[in-house]
């Protein structure tokens, strides 16, 4: 058991976080899919920090949930404003921008 | 090189030879310029610029013959035209006696001309002014045309007369006809042009340059190959300006213009130019290296020749049977020039005696159909002789000049030109000589004809109205169009003898001594052979059209030879076979070309790139998520690469 | 030999409770992902998020950083992820997904390339570090000292000042963002104002200029049931109101005919004086 471990739970989450993005179409649950994935990057953030002894790594993870706090309100906002006017909250039926 | 003589720079007197060009120049701009309100003076004006370069003309002429026969070749530098790098064309004017006799022609025949068509142009005096002017212009160009001493100076006054020949022909610009026929002109001097301009340009590609003195300097280093290209070319050009087979079909319908313009533009002065051009390039067509262009030369002017009699005896409009006779005459000039230095003299010699009696003859022309309500139509004339008195002797007088009377001009000119073609020699000689000989009394055929039709015979037109249905009331001519058709008379008379003594030596600085050579006959028995020929042509019309009634319109059961002269032994059709359709299928089949296949491979381009673009843009579906795995393939690929540099 | 021997020892620095905690809270939070993703109802999957925040959160504070672990715990999960189940609960949280996927190969893909990102960096991290020395936050900058909280605090008000006041505007400029994307003018959606509908009244746009009649509350009866009555004494219709008529017609016929005189009583006596002629009533 080393802290490399945790670098690999945060690859995995990382990695389920991005499927997640491509395989659901609610767009509430896209964003909780982003929000995974920020979150492992935390991880990562805080066991770097934690192997290389200086508190950088947790202040840089603390920026992350502060903007990723920034996305969620702006985020929500966005799907609550296409949601009033087409009724629909997934990203499949937004498609108007194409070809 | 025998005339590599010394050009010296003009002073004196002809240092002011520039005023030759700007004195009729100048008429033109005021003309054109001046508008409306140059009516009443104008041709005036454009009468005295001419007469004024007359003048000075004359004075150049005896500055010139008071120099040494050694100092006669002159060049007056201007300025320099086009400095550019390599080429360097000085805009200069040569003076030496071949430059001179024409300037004395241009502006002499001019100056009666434009004195004629005071009188001529009176119908019309709205436009008169603005005739004078295209006059004006002409006579410039012309003069510009003999006077430059490089041949891109030539080049300028031979495009600036075709420019001049145009409007002048176009003159009555409404009728389909006269505008039909100045294109026509125009086109078929490009012809020509463009033989001139590639002469030019393999001039400068071989020499280096454009002035004459530098080009027949060294003309004689050239290859055999370029010396003919150049030749041939040359002839090329000359054959669109002067009319020569095959480019001749213009000139008969240039007839269209008024009548002082075919007397000075298509007889006396701009059809020579191609004459000039042979003359003027004597040093390069006497290199024994020129023999193949020389023939050709001769070929053509024999073509043409015979080919101007033998149209000239079946047409039956007054203006276009002596247009003929010029085609013809001019075709015993090319004859002449091609014979080389046996022939350079008596080619000018005929180019100037023709100049008189061919401009005295069209100017009598216009005097018949001043007074005949522009009726040209020779059948329908007839007996005129008693109601235009000068007119007819002036006519009679330069109608004998041209069959070759004795002692008149052409019995000079065109039996010199007999005979030294005789004296060619060979097969050659016989063959050139007899065709001259054939012309000859074809020529006294057709105009022999010509005049009984016209003054002779029946008064035909008593009982006809003209095409506006006016009644015909012949009179003789006001005193400015018989002063000059008398002068000309007189010169028609006169010149040959005068001349044929002088001109050759007088010529001899420019275009070499002329070297008589003597063919199988001796000269006697040429004259008499070219007289009686011209006799039994001339008895001949006189037994066929002399008695009894001609027909008012045109015989239409006539043979073949008739019918094949009437339609100009085909000259149109042939050139419509040769180059017009040919040209046309080019032109189909570039456009073919142009449309399927350079547009084609543009379209096809942009058609493949619209085509994929239309597939390719199909992935742009809109689908957020797709575009998020094409975001995560390139990731993978970026992070994979990245793997790769780091760990490989 | 000593010294691989000491990075073996550095490397394996990891307490046996801490290596217990992660092999708990790891694979809670990787079930917890999982689940997100392949959870139906939307509200399951946040659910399921919750879950692995809440595992992250205590797997920071074992991994010596507490402030962090606390914020996550009390921001993301409970405030951010009540967010996210506020706005569900808003767009309906019956929209669950169709298992139909419309994108041809989209999942195929998608796994496809999920396992090969999760395989590289896997690859990645375990051969770069595999075998890595921690140095541990026992520093006086780091955990030493003052503690996690108050070097956090000083490193963000001195260091990094500048980006903290960058993420203070941030927030701002979100917080404005999302009231602007949020508000909805009615007036902007044709909803007409009070004065608009009056002059639209007297124009004639509508039935009646006047609002309907009230119901017959007066002296007899208390009732938004009873209908007035015109002054000729017959009912006014427009006074009844649909939906109470709905659910009391039996009892309003009564009222009707009380009303009418058709059913006598001392109250409709009170309404209708005169029996002949019930038009001429003082209604007052």
């Amino acid at each position: 058991m080393t802290p490399t471990y945790y670098l690999l739970l945060s690859a995995l989450l990382f990695t389920i976080g991005a499927v997640g993005v491509l395989v659901r179409r609610n767009a509430i649950v896209v964003f909780m899919c982003v929000e995974l994935m920020l979150n492992a990057v935390n991880l990562s953030l805080v066991t770097f920090a934690r192997i290389n002894g200086q508190l950088s790594g947790q202040i840089m993870a603390f920026f992350v949930m502060v903007v990723a706090a920034a996305e969620v309100v702006v985020g929500l906002a966005i799907i609550m404003s296409i949601f009033r006017t087409r009724r629909t909250a997934s990203v499949d039926d937004s498609n108007l921008l194409k070809y | 090189m025998n005339l590599a003589a010394e050009v010296h720079q003009a002073s004196g007197v002809a240092g002011a030879a520039w005023l030759l060009l700007v004195l009729p120049a100048a008429g033109a701009a005021v003309l054109l310029l001046g508008g409306r309100r140059t009516d009443k003076w104008g041709h005036l004006l454009g009468s005295a610029t001419v007469i004024a370069a007359f003048v000075y003309g004359v004075l150049l002429f005896f500055d010139t013959t008071g120099q040494g026969t050694e100092d006669r070749l002159r060049d007056l530098h201007l300025f320099d035209w086009i400095p550019v790098n390599a080429l360097d064309v000085e805009f200069g004017l040569r003076l030496d006696p071949l430059s001179v006799t024409f300037v004395l022609l241009i502006t002499g025949v001019g100056s009666l001309i434009h004195i004629y068509s005071i009188g001529y142009m009176s119908h019309e005096l709205r436009d008169r002014r603005r005739f004078f002017a295209y006059l004006n212009l002409f006579v410039a160009a012309m003069l510009l045309l003999v006077l430059g001493n490089s041949f891109v100076t030539l080049y300028f006054g031979w495009e600036g007369v075709g420019l001049a020949s145009y409007l002048l022909i176009g003159w009555y610009q409404g009728k389909d006809f006269a505008a039909t026929a100045a294109k026509k002109a125009f086109l078929m001097n490009r012809v020509g042009d463009v033989g001139l301009a590639l002469a030019i340009f393999l001039m400068f590609k071989n020499i280096g340059s454009t002035q004459y003195d530098v080009v027949f300097d060294k003309i004689g280093q050239q290859s055999t190959g370029v010396i003919v290209a150049i030749g041939v070319l040359l002839l090329l050009g000359a054959c669109g300006k002067s009319g020569q087979f095959p480019l001749q079909a213009w000139l008969p319908d240039a007839m269209a213009g008024p009548t002082p313009v075919s007397a000075l533009i298509h007889a006396a002065t701009m059809v020579t130019a191609g004459v000039y051009l042979i003359a003027r390039s004597s040093p390069l067509y006497s290199l024994a290296q020129a023999g193949d262009a020389r023939l050709v030369v001769m070929i053509i002017g024999a073509i043409t020749l015979l080919l101007g009699c033998i149209i000239g005896c079946a047409y039956d409009d007054f203006k276009k049977v002596l247009a003929y006779s010029t085609v013809s005459q001019i075709g015993y000039m090319i004859l002449a020039v091609g014979l080389g230095p046996a022939g350079y003299a008596l080619g000018i010699l005929h180019l100037l005696t023709h100049g008189f009696f061919k401009a005295g003859l069209f100017l009598g022309a216009g005097s018949v159909m001043h007074g005949m309500n522009d009726e040209g139509d020779i059948r329908r004339l007839g007996g005129l002789a008693r109601k235009m008195p000068i007119t007819f002797i002036t006519w009679t007088l330069g109608y004998l000049a041209l069959i070759g009377f004795p002692f008149l001009s052409g019995y000079f000119s065109k039996d010199a030109i007999i005979e030294a073609a005789l004296a060619e020699g060979g097969t050659r000689g016989w063959i050139f000589g007899g065709i001259a000989l054939l012309g000859a009394g074809l020529t006294a055929f057709y105009m022999t004809r010509l005049l009984i039709l016209v003054f002779l015979g029946k008064p035909r037109w008593e009982n006809l109205k003209s095409a506006d249905g006016r009644s015909y009331h012949p009179h003789e001519s006001g005193p400015t169009m018989t002063i000059p058709m008398i002068i000309l008379a007189v010169g028609s008379v006169a010149a040959g003898g005068v001349l044929s003594g002088m001109l050759p030596e007088w010529l001899e600085p420019a275009v070499g001594k002329l070297q008589e050579e003597h063919g199988p006959l001796s000269a006697t028995v040429v004259s008499v052979l070219t007289v009686v020929i011209s006799a039994l042509g001339a008895g001949i019309a006189f037994l066929l059209f002399g008695r009894g009634e001609q027909p008012v319109t045109r015989p239409q059961r006539v043979s073949f030879p008739v019918r094949a002269a009437r339609a100009d032994l085909y000259g149109n059709h042939l050139n419509e076979a040769l180059i017009s359709r040919p040209g046309v299928w080019l032109t189909r089949f570039l456009v073919f070309v142009d449309n399927r296949g350079v547009d084609g491979l543009v379209n096809g381009i942009a058609a493949g790139l619209g085509g994929s673009s239309g597939r390719l843009r199909r992935l742009q579906t809109g689908f957020v998520r797709s575009y998020a795995l094409s975001m995560l393939g390139g990731s993978i690929l970026v992070i994979a690469a990245l793997l790769m540099v780091r760990f490989a | 030999m000593s010294a691989m021997l000491l990075a073996q020892e550095a490397a394996t620095h990891v307490t046996t409770g801490e290596a217990v905690a992660f092999w708990i809270l790891g694979p809670l939070a990787l079930a917890g992902g999982l689940g997100m993703i392949f959870a139906r109802n939307a509200v399951h999957s946040a659910l399921f998020l919750v879950l692995t925040m809440l595992s992250l959160g205590v797997i920071y504070l074992v991994q010596q950083a507490p402030f962090l672990g606390f914020v996550q715990i009390i921001v993301y999960t409970g405030a951010i992820m009540m967010l996210f189940l506020f706005v569900l609960m808003l767009v309906g949280r019956d929209s669950s997904d169709s298992v139909v996927e419309v994108l041809r190969g989209q999942r195929l893909w998608a796994t496809v390339l999920g396992i090969g990102l999760a395989v590289l960096i896997v690859a990645a991290v375990s051969r770069a570090l595999s075998s890595v020395k921690s140095l541990d936050l026992a520093g006086e900058n780091a955990n030493g000292g003052k503690g996690n909280v108050a070097n956090i605090g000083r490193a963000l008000f001195s260091d990094w000042v500048f980006p903290f006041e960058l993420t203070s505007a941030l927030l701002i400029v979100a917080a404005v963002g999302a009231m602007v994307l949020g508000y909805v003018d009615r007036h902007l959606r044709g909803r007409r104002t009070q004065k608009e509908l009056v002059e639209a009244r007297f124009r004639g746009e509508y039935e009646r200029p006047s609002p309907l009649p009230g119901p017959g509350v007066f002296a007899t009866s208390n009732s938004v049931a009873t209908p007035a009555l015109l002054p000729d004494g017959s009912v006014a219709e427009e006074s009844l109101s649909r939906l109470i008529d709905a659910t009391a017609s039996e009892k309003l016929d009564e009222e009707r005919k009380a009303v009418a005189g058709t059913l006598p009583g001392p109250d409709s006596r009170a309404l209708a004086p005169g029996k002949s002629d019930p038009g001429k009533g003082d209604l007052g």
